[in-house]
């Protein structure tokens, strides 16, 4: 579905991705993990295209989308939930899903899956007139994910979704992210907590300083010592 | 003729409502003009020093609309409000483009220089001298509210200003493009993301801002009859006041920002210190700076590390 190709991403003269590839196929959930400044969600702001790569080509199903701008690649059906959920807050519930489906046209469609995401995350629709800056981190965490839902995309990109939230509310989100793979979506997983990563995903990459170290079913990884050892707190 | 009692005091309730009523006319240039200067800081955080004269474009748009294409004052109005959002975008995507990574100094250094180029390019292109906006255009006949007479400009002006911010919120909330403005101005990587496209919707901020300064020159060449090309400066930096008081950035802000602003010089002046009009804005400007900064509408956002 989605093939990154060696590519090569620069902030100004820090080479923060080194020749970088790694696919996604339809129906998968694949993590990324590794340490705080990886390059990790380099990576996802590079696909969805809010940073351009020096070098290298990311193929969305044969369709070269390497560059492109943020716009193209959400409509071609990727989604991206940024690091840090990046609510609108000082937008209700209901607008920023809005927004979500801010380049679709198919008023119908809309209405769905405003239900599909109310469904998902009930809460949501409890709040739905509620400023979402004044939401609790983890539906704030719910809401960004309900947005970038409303795109109807065919690949998630995850950021971080568990990042300062309590354990009982990671669970609940881990569990939400398989019931969205489910229903067809593929899910691209950027997460520093492995475990929980691993625990949900049919395969893995490992990121460290800008470049792929090591890739494998997320069994695989789990079990490698030297995985465990850097990333899973591992005995 | 029988006595009425208080006659004095009379007198002065309705001179009180006649400086409140100019005030208030006053105010709601000052207020339009602000919501362009909020809108465009709200969307770029950029002080766009040349909004005065896009007003003062707007007026004079307005000025041959009317004694050049014979136009009656709500075409023209419309005719300048449109060439002025044009007039915006064009030079949002000129001059400030360009720098939209670079410093906020170089860009407000480039208002400042847009501001001068337009003021005496105008000059240059028609000359310094000044017109008159020609007598009774105004459709509106004075009304008699509390014994006081409020002219058909004012009534015009209130009238334009009115629906021109009621308008406004309707686009701001309402609309697809009034969302993405919102949402560009809070964040624009994450409207990105939704697919917004962030160079339109600053282009369309610029032109709606614009649109609403263009209104306000020819509600001001309407009202005070006399224009001029340096006629934004002044206006332009009492908006520029009445945004800062409202809170920079904060749509409601700038209304309550002009009228407020309008008010307290009409009143100033009533007490007898015309002088000290134009004056008074910028001890207004000094005094929210020193105690509340963020404005009255304005939440003091403590940055979060």
């Amino acid at each position: 579905m989605l093939k990154v190709n060696d590519i090569n991403v620069y902030y100004g003269n820090i080479h923060a991705l080194k020749g970088v590839t790694l696919e996604i196929h339809p129906g998968e959930i694949v993590t990324l993990i590794g340490a705080n400044g990886a390059g990790k969600s380099t990576l996802l702001k590079t696909i969805s295209g809010l940073l351009k790569p020096k070098s290298g080509e990311i193929l969305l199903e044969d369709e070269h989308v390497a560059g492109k701008v943020p716009q193209l690649i959400v409509k071609r059906g990727i989604s991206h939930v940024p690091e840090g959920r990046r609510v609108f807050a000082n937008m209700s519930v209901e607008e920023n899903l809005e927004l979500g489906a801010y380049l679709r046209k198919d008023k119908n469609g809309i209405r769905e899956d405003f239900e599909k995401v109310y469904q998902l995350f009930p809460r949501l629709q409890e709040r739905r007139k509620q400023l979402s800056g004044t939401l609790s981190g983890g539906e704030q965490q719910m809401l960004a994910m309900g947005r970038a839902l409303m795109a109807r995309p065919r690949l998630l990109l995850l950021d971080e979704p568990s990042m300062g939230l309590a354990p009982l509310l990671v669970k609940t989100i881990f569990r939400i992210i398989e019931e969205i793979n489910q229903t067809g979506t593929t899910i691209l997983l950027v997460e520093q907590n492995a475990n929980m990563a691993l625990s949900i995903a049919n395969r893995a990459y490992v990121i460290e300083t800008g470049k792929i170290v090591a890739a494998g079913t997320a069994a695989e990884l789990g079990e490698s010592d030297q995985i465990r050892k850097a990333y899973l707190g591992g005995h | 003729m029988f006595p009425i009692p208080f006659r004095k005091g009379v007198a002065f309730m309705e001179q009180l409502i006649q400086q409140l009523v100019n005030g208030i006319s006053l105010g709601s240039i000052y207020a339009l003009i602000a919501l362009g200067y909020t809108m465009v800081y709200g969307i770029v955080k950029l002080i766009n020093f040349a909004h005065g004269d896009v007003f003062m474009v707007g007026a004079f748009i307005g000025f041959y609309s009317i004694t050049v294409m014979d136009l009656g004052i709500f075409p023209a109005l419309l005719v300048s409000m449109a060439a002025c959002a044009l007039f915006g975008v064009l030079i949002e995507r000129i001059a400030y483009k360009p720098l939209r990574n670079a410093t906020r100094i170089a860009a407000l250094i480039t208002a400042i220089g847009v501001s001068l180029f337009i003021e005496y390019g105008t000059i240059y292109i028609r000359g310094a001298q000044p017109e008159a906006y020609p007598d009774g255009i105004v459709p509106l006949k004075s009304i008699d509210l509390f014994g006081v007479s409020i002219s058909g400009q004012s009534l015009l002006i209130l009238g334009v200003a009115i629906v021109l911010m009621i308008l406004l919120q309707y686009i701001v909330h309402k609309t697809k493009i009034g969302k993405a403005m919102r949402a560009v101005s809070h964040d624009q990587d994450a409207a990105r993301l939704m697919g917004i496209n962030v160079d339109n919707t600053i282009s369309a901020t610029f032109a709606i801002g614009s649109a609403l300064a263009g209104a306000a020159g020819v509600v001001f060449g309407i009202y005070y009859t006399k224009i001029e090309p340096l006629m934004g400066i002044i206006p332009g930096l009492k908006a520029f006041v009445a945004a800062v008081l409202g809170g920079i950035g904060i749509i409601p802000g700038a209304m309550v920002g002009g009228l407020l602003l309008g008010v307290i010089e009409a009143l100033v002046s009533a007490a007898g210190f015309s002088l000290w009009r134009d004056g008074v804005a910028f001890v207004v400007l000094i005094v929210i700076l020193i105690f509340r900064p963020a404005g009255l509408f304005g939440k003091n956002v403590r940055e979060k590390v």
